[in-house]
């Protein structure tokens, strides 16, 4: 059956904002339906709240709302658009759960709208999990063991007859509180004792341990004819015990015979069929015990999900696109691959290549957090990289994580690591074990004693030894002969080891290795993802590099030349790399939109990434995509076949301008601003003498090398102060300072982040409100597209804290200020593309605090908010056109009859024992969007989606500097109007008692005097329903920090300005009304075009 | 370091490293695209004459043990990789795939730029090559290659077939509920034991068998295997198998398919670089749904060619449309192209056992 009429508007729910577990892969597999779904010719209503994402660019559906996703306001614009049918499975487990809500509540059955992709009872069938052990024990498949019991006996004779060790898990327990594994008898004693104790029905599960067990996934798609097939296979690295999303994985899987694997092919054939998902992709698990191959299942997940974009770019075979077109009436034979173009979807991709994927952590951003991995995902984002061999893949991999690794080289001296140390780091799993199992090998720890300690599959290891064994041959050689053969050059090569591994062993620079092999012609060939192993012609150029000896990029670029008779002019797009904290999704974004712009003016765009969560690594956003680590090395090998006529660094984060400069000394013509002003905005000295020619003001600040300097430069200036170091994004190591020994302490931290670039050191301003701008121009005009104001004090870095554009509470004048100020800024920097510029307004004063001439994080919102592609336009007139040409005006932005509010999400909840405190360094993963007619509208939107539903009833705190107590009054007594009851501290409470407010006296911390009752503990026992707390000085930042850390924890919403204050109360007033309305974007904007 | 040379009949060459087993090895050289399997590919009977070279570049992960094989020895002329594994895992393995290769004395090398080895055969076609760890001088392996014969019209199952009848397992059958017989083109074990676990005593023929000695046994289903080569070069097979048409159900397996055809008087020719591996697509009439099948031939039969109003095409090959299989309209006869027993591959078309023994049943009646 080709396409189904019966439907004809569809509903498409995204992912919302990305956390820990549920990452930027979604507005991947979100962006691929949207263009699947538009080209069939549906009329597609789009719900997501995250700006960020490329699918919510309103050309990518017909109606696009940015609002929260609930399964209240899903329902608001099911009322108003009346789609056909509803399509969950291509947004995580977000979409999922909404989807399941709004038919256990009756909504799609009520406005007629059919669940499409997956229906309720699959759901159901795959993520109840007695219903899905239920399932699979009837086809005949296993499931660990396990066995109820009521008293110790039971408990002891269940756990003799499963085997040692067992999991126990007590029956209806809170957040599984009195569980535990025992490896023994005695061990099993106290666990099951307490175990039983600790169920309110005394019962437990004693549950065979499947930790150390191999791990695999299989990728499976099914269409509405019962055909079926096998995407990818993926192996683990880490061994069972280990999250898959953090863990090393590997495609295809290396070390199951064709038998075994096949047998797991069936398995998962039966699987899905019998849970019933009709169309679209599905995820297996199964763990296989590694002395006898005993296969169990774990679990499905009967949607798209971060591994099948995984398998997307491994394969080449677009699950996310190809389940949207199942989902409305394909079948897989009447879906053509892309890539060969005449071979048909019903097929299994064959890899003639190896896919390692590595995860990436940001524990550095967050000290006190548990390193070890387990059950619960920490990862932000991860690293894809593929070679010919595994090993050529694990060092592109390594190297592409940006940690500072080169390749599977060495941080640490292995002779000055205990082996205790070693042990435990082999046996605890953590984001460093890789490199200690290298230090193990290089003690000389036999493969067999580290698979023990890991229980990570010999194979791996074996593998790991083969590259370092090569090391020491390398070494060894060079120092006996003083240079290295070229045969075994080319095998370092083809192992995987990077030019920067080579000179540390020669002895050289970089530069240096890469030269000489140059001349010994052993350089990087470029091979095609294909899907079929090279048995069809493919179209696709999707390519990776490795060592061998024919060229497919050339050969295919030649062809493409000889074909049309010229050379179109080619432009390189550097990207991101792995998602981070204060890089990720947003910079994904602008590059594929520099793509999209580009392509337009009829270049050939190359794109180059290494993250496959992107929609930038879609082989289908850029003429050329380059699967490759962003090293200086790995992206002279593209620009070496691809001989560019511009690059594009200023749209990929830090990532591509830490290459910059490189790059340009190697000759690549980078276009934009010029790394010299890049330079100059970053270089503090330089970048202060600009400003004060320019006569804008500037908080006192200097930058410093040694600590002694820079002691010297906050005694002048006058502590507090905001101490960083340069060349680094998402305020990584920024610190708010107030005495010198913190600044002592700061300076030795920022040795190991900043690496010899200058350290730089702001007065901090107090009590500023704090704006963002984003601008674009073309070296000669400006155009200011977005002002964004923050609604929290200074001091909390801009993308952990909520913003309104338009600017709610800043006057005409410094609105014209800030105006005038950027553009004089943007061509004194001869700027060329994107700038965006941080300024503090205390008063009337508006001070800068910081210029960066390169696409920002806001880029995306403003873009939303406004509806000006601004990434586009920038990339444009990089490649040449001129402002003027766009026709832009801020009147456009004026004119808009909405506001726009943005806040962030952030991934606390992760990880135990971080104590919660917000500052100058980034700490959030995700952003969130609200849009409203009202800034309260805006604002309350823009909480509920960020999960911190604002409250409707309850206690609330409130405690503000002297200031703003006269203007508190109001607010308090709204509050009081709509039945909350309010608590406060005696400075506020005498205030508030004063003009007839009732208000409770509460202490502030545990030390609250006598008997008094104070907020900590008021927020520990859920009791606080919202604070309002605005602080003043030096100390109560401190306290405030505390009291933040504490709402996070209890979700409770925490406001620390005034204008905070007013738009939460507006808010509230609009939930208690339910005068909430949907909205999507292109009627907003027709709205203000319309005015 | 020690080097080997691949030479191609076109005068290509690429260069690698040869294991412990040295000297020449010739045959026609073809790619297999499976990435796992490699036991069951060595020793396929259907890769007699042949230089096989594994797409997939990691070969050897999981060692090699006792099951995995589908004949006694290993047939290939020679097998050409990217990388042999040196420490494997499994926990069946007997042995590391290097020492059985070894052991076995079959030239294989490793270290080849497959894909480019691939593109060129999949531009140019499947071709005469040779391996040589001691001869790197192209005019002389271009004339050794001249002696090596063509793959078309030569009879390669003479070499392969059994020497003398035998039944399958024949203490595992005590109550079989038919019995079989199978002409022996190069038979693969997992076709025997798929056979006697659904209940068959499987009566393996060598090729030459006379259509008398069959019908001596009284068998209730006629099977025809896979083997190697071209189906035009055993005619004898093909003038056998005419015998039992209309008489007892006949299944026929990729060559035997080919055997069929020729025996339904359709016509053969060969593909440019064959279907080698385990992801192809076909469209199955039969059971009305797209299989992931398990493919090894060079050879294929002429659509064009067959009497439609007899043959019924049941299976097609989605990816290039060519045959994939047919069944009689009036006798039980019906025979495929690809490989329902897998091994390697998945196992979506086994039911097609299951289908043959209906087919039995049905007769029997």
């Amino acid at each position: 059956m080709p396409r189904r009429n019966d439907i004809k508007k569809i509903l498409l729910i995204g992912a919302g904002p990305i956390v820990i577990g549920q990452g930027c892969e979604f507005d991947y597999s979100g962006t691929q339906a949207c263009k699947a779904l538009k080209e069939e010719g549906y009329e597609l209503v789009l719900a997501n709240s995250n700006p960020a994402t490329i699918m919510t660019d309103p050309e990518f559906s017909d109606h696009t709302y940015i609002e929260p996703l609930t399964p209240e306001f899903i329902e608001y614009i099911i009322k108003k658009e009346r789609p056909c049918a509803i399509l969950p499975t291509l947004g995580g487990q977000t979409a999922l759960n909404i989807a399941m809500k709004l038919c256990e509540n009756g909504v799609l059955e009520k406005y007629n709208v059919k669940m499409i992709g997956a229906d309720y009872d699959v759901i159901k069938k795959a993520e109840d999990r007695e219903c899905f052990k239920k399932a699979i024990l009837k086809l005949g498949l296993e499931v660990p063991n396990s066995v109820f019991a009521y008293s110790l006996e039971e408990a002891k004779a269940a756990s003799e007859k499963i085997g040692f060790p067992v999991i126990i898990r007590p029956s209806f327990t809170l957040g599984g509180t009195g569980g535990g594994v025992a490896h023994n008898m005695e061990e099993l004693e106290k666990v099951a004792a307490l175990g039983i104790e600790s169920s309110i029905i005394s019962e437990i599960i004693v549950e065979e341990s499947i930790i150390g067990w191999k791990e695999y996934e299989l990728e499976v798609m099914r269409d509405h004819k019962d055909n079926v097939v096998i995407v990818c296979s993926i192996e683990n690295f880490d061994a069972m015990g280990v999250h898959t999303g953090d863990s090393i994985t590997v495609a295809p899987a290396q070390t199951l015979t064709d038998r075994e694997y096949q047998s797991m092919r069936d398995a998962a054939l039966a699987i899905i069929r019998e849970i019933g998902v009709e169309t679209g992709g599905s995820n297996i698990q199964f763990a296989v015990h590694p002395k006898d191959g005993r296969m169990v299942v774990i679990e499905m997940n009967p949607r798209v999900s971060r591994s099948s974009a995984l398998a997307s770019k491994a394969t080449g075979f677009p699950i996310a696109k190809f389940a949207a077109k199942l989902a409305v009436g394909y079948s897989l034979d009447e879906i053509e691959n892309d890539i060969t173009k005449e071979t048909p979807a019903s097929f299994e991709p064959t890899m003639d290549y190896c896919v390692v994927k590595i995860p990436r952590f940001t524990f550095e951003k967050f000290p006190e957090a548990l390193e070890t991995l387990g059950i619960q995902m920490k990862s932000v984002g991860e690293t894809m990289a593929i070679g010919r061999t595994f090993k050529e893949a694990l060092q592109k991999g390594l190297r592409g994580l940006e940690i500072g690794h080169s390749g599977l080289d060495n941080k640490l001296n292995f002779k000055e690591i205990p082996d205790e140390k070693i042990k435990w780091r082999l046996e605890e799993p953590n984001a460093s074990r890789i490199f200690y199992i290298k230090y193990a090998m290089q003690k000389g720890w036999p493969v067999e004693r580290i698979a023990e300690a890991t229980k990570i599959d010999v194979w791996f290891l074996a593998q790991i030894a083969q590259i370092i064994g090569l090391e020491k041959e390398l070494m060894n050689t060079f120092s006996d002969k003083g240079e290295i053969p070229d045969e075994l050059l080319r095998k370092a090569k083809e192992y995987g080891f990077s030019d920067a591994q080579l000179a540390q062993i020669m002895g050289i620079t970089e530069a240096e290795v890469r030269t000489l092999r140059k001349a010994k012609n052993i350089v990087a060939t470029f091979k095609l993802v294909d899907t079929c192993a090279a048995e069809f012609e493919a179209y696709t150029p999707y390519f990776y590099s490795t060592y061998e000896t024919e060229d497919e990029a050339a050969l295919q670029i030649e062809k493409l030349v000889k074909k049309s008779g010229l050379r179109k002019k080619r432009i390189m797009i550097l990207g991101g790399g792995p998602n981070r904290i204060g890089q990720g999704i947003e910079f994904d974004y602008c590059c594929c939109h520099a793509s999209f712009a580009l392509k337009e003016m009829g270049y050939d765009t190359i794109m180059v990434n290494s993250n496959p969560e992107t929609v930038s690594t879609d082989y289908d956003i850029s003429d050329r995509l380059y699967f490759e680590p962003l090293t200086f090395e790995d992206v002279m090998n593209i620009v070496d076949v691809e001989k560019p006529d511009g690059m594009i660094v200023q749209f990929g984060g830090q990532t591509p301008l830490n290459l910059a400069q490189r790059l340009q000394e190697a000759g690549v013509p980078i276009i934009g601003t010029t790394v010299a002003s890049i330079e100059l905005a970053e270089n503090r000295e330089k970048f202060a003498k600009l400003i004060t020619k320019l006569k804008i003001l500037q908080p006192a600040n200097g930058s410093a090398v040694t600590t002694k300097d820079a002691v010297k430069i906050a005694e002048k200036i006058g502590y507090p102060v905001l101490a960083r170091p340069s060349y680094v994004l998402g305020g990584r190591a920024m610190k708010i300072v107030y005495d010198q020994e913190s600044l002592l302490r700061f300076m030795e931290e920022a040795k190991e982040v900043s690496s010899g670039k200058p350290v730089l050191i702001d007065k901090f301003i107090n009590d500023a409100i704090e704006v963002d701008v984003d601008a674009v121009c073309d070296g000669k005009e400006t155009f200011v597209a977005g002002i964004m104001e923050h609604i929290e004090n200074a001091g909390i870095h801009s993308g952990d804290s909520a913003c309104a554009l338009p600017p709610p509470t800043i006057s005409e004048t410094i609105m014209e200020q800030i105006k005038d100020d950027t553009c004089r800024i943007a061509k004194a920097l001869h700027v060329v593309g994107l700038m965006n510029i941080q300024f503090a307004i205390q008063g009337s004063k508006i001070y800068i605090l910081e210029v960066n001439p390169r696409a920002s994080r806001t880029v995306p919102f403003v873009s939303k908010a406004t509806g000006i592609p601004l990434a586009k336009i920038a990339a444009q007139i990089m490649a040449g056109r001129t402002l003027k040409e766009f026709g832009l005006s801020y009147e456009h932005i004026e004119k808009l009859r909405h506001i726009s509010v943005k806040e962030s999400v952030l991934p606390f909840s992760k990880f135990s024992g971080v104590d919660i405190v917000l500052g100058p360094e980034m700490k959030s993963t995700g952003e969130v969007m609200g849009i409203g007619a009202t800034v309260g509208e805006a604002f309350a939107k823009s909480q509920t989606s960020a999960s911190q539903q604002l409250p409707v009833t309850g206690k609330v705190f409130v405690s503000v500097r002297d200031e703003d107590k006269r203007e508190v009054m109001f607010i308090a007594k709204r509050l009081q109007d709509m039945g909350f009851s309010l608590v406060s501290t005696r400075g506020t409470a005498k205030v508030l008692k004063a003009h007839g407010v009732k208000v409770e006296e509460v202490g502030r911390y545990e030390q609250g005097k006598g008997d008094m009752l104070n907020l900590m503990t008021l927020i520990k026992r859920n009791e606080i329903a919202m604070i309002i707390n605005t602080p003043s000085g030096e100390s109560s930042q401190y306290d405030m920090r505390s009291i933040r850390g504490a709402a996070i924890l209890h979700n409770v919403p925490c406001i620390t300005t005034l204008q905070g204050a007013r738009e939460a109360v507006n808010g509230i007033e609009t939930i208690k009304a339910k005068k909430f309305s949907v909205q999507s974007l292109q009627k907003w904007y027709m709205a203000g075009r319309d005015r | 370091m020690d080097k080997a040379i691949l030479f191609l009949e076109d005068g290509a060459s690429f260069f690698g490293r040869p294991l412990s087993t040295h000297g020449e090895s010739a045959g026609e050289i073809v790619f297999n695209t499976a990435m796992t399997g490699y036991q069951e590919i060595l020793t396929d009977p259907s890769y007699a004459g042949q230089i096989v070279t594994m797409t997939y570049p990691l070969i050897g992960n999981y060692g090699v043990n006792e099951e995995d094989v589908e004949s006694k020895k290993i047939h290939v002329q020679g097998f050409v990789v990217k990388e042999f594994c040196r420490k494997h895992s499994n926990y069946r393995a007997t042995k590391s795939l290097i020492d059985y290769l070894d052991g076995n004395r079959i030239i294989a090398i490793e270290g080849i730029d497959t894909r480019a080895l691939t593109r060129h055969l999949r531009l140019q076609g499947a071709m005469k090559a040779i391996i040589s760890t001691e001869d790197f001088n192209p005019a002389s392996l271009s004339k050794k290659l001249e002696s090596v014969p063509s793959m078309e019209g030569s009879d390669w199952v003479s070499k392969v077939t059994t020497e003398k009848k035998y039944i399958w397992d024949r203490d595992g059958q005590q109550n079989a509920k038919y019995k079989v017989a199978a002409i022996d083109c190069g038979i693969k074990f997992n076709i025997l034991r798929i056979l006697t676990r659904l209940g068959c005593q499987v009566h393996v023929f060598p090729a030459t068998a006379s259509a008398e000695e069959i019908r001596a046994i009284n068998p209730d289903g006629l099977f025809i295997s896979n083997g190697p080569g071209d189906p035009a070069g055993v005619p004898y097979v093909v003038e056998t198998v005419k015998q039992f048409l209309g008489k007892v159900p006949v299944f026929g397996i990729c060559l035997g398919h080919q055997i069929l055809g020729l025996a339904l008087n359709g016509k053969t020719y060969k593909l440019k670089f064959g279907h080698h591996g385990a992801n192809h697509p076909t469209k199955d009439s039969i059971n009305e749904r797209i299989g992931i099948t398990s493919q090894n031939h060079g050879f294929c039969v002429d659509i064009k060619s067959l009497n439609k109003d007899d043959i019924e095409l049941v299976n097609v090959n989605l990816n290039d449309q060519t045959l994939e299989g047919i069944k009689h309209r009036n006798w039980p006869v019906f025979s495929f192209q690809h490989h329902p027993e897998a091994s390697p591959g998945p196992h979506d078309a086994q039911y097609l056992f299951d289908y043959f023994i209906g087919m039995m049943d049905k007769n029997k009646k």
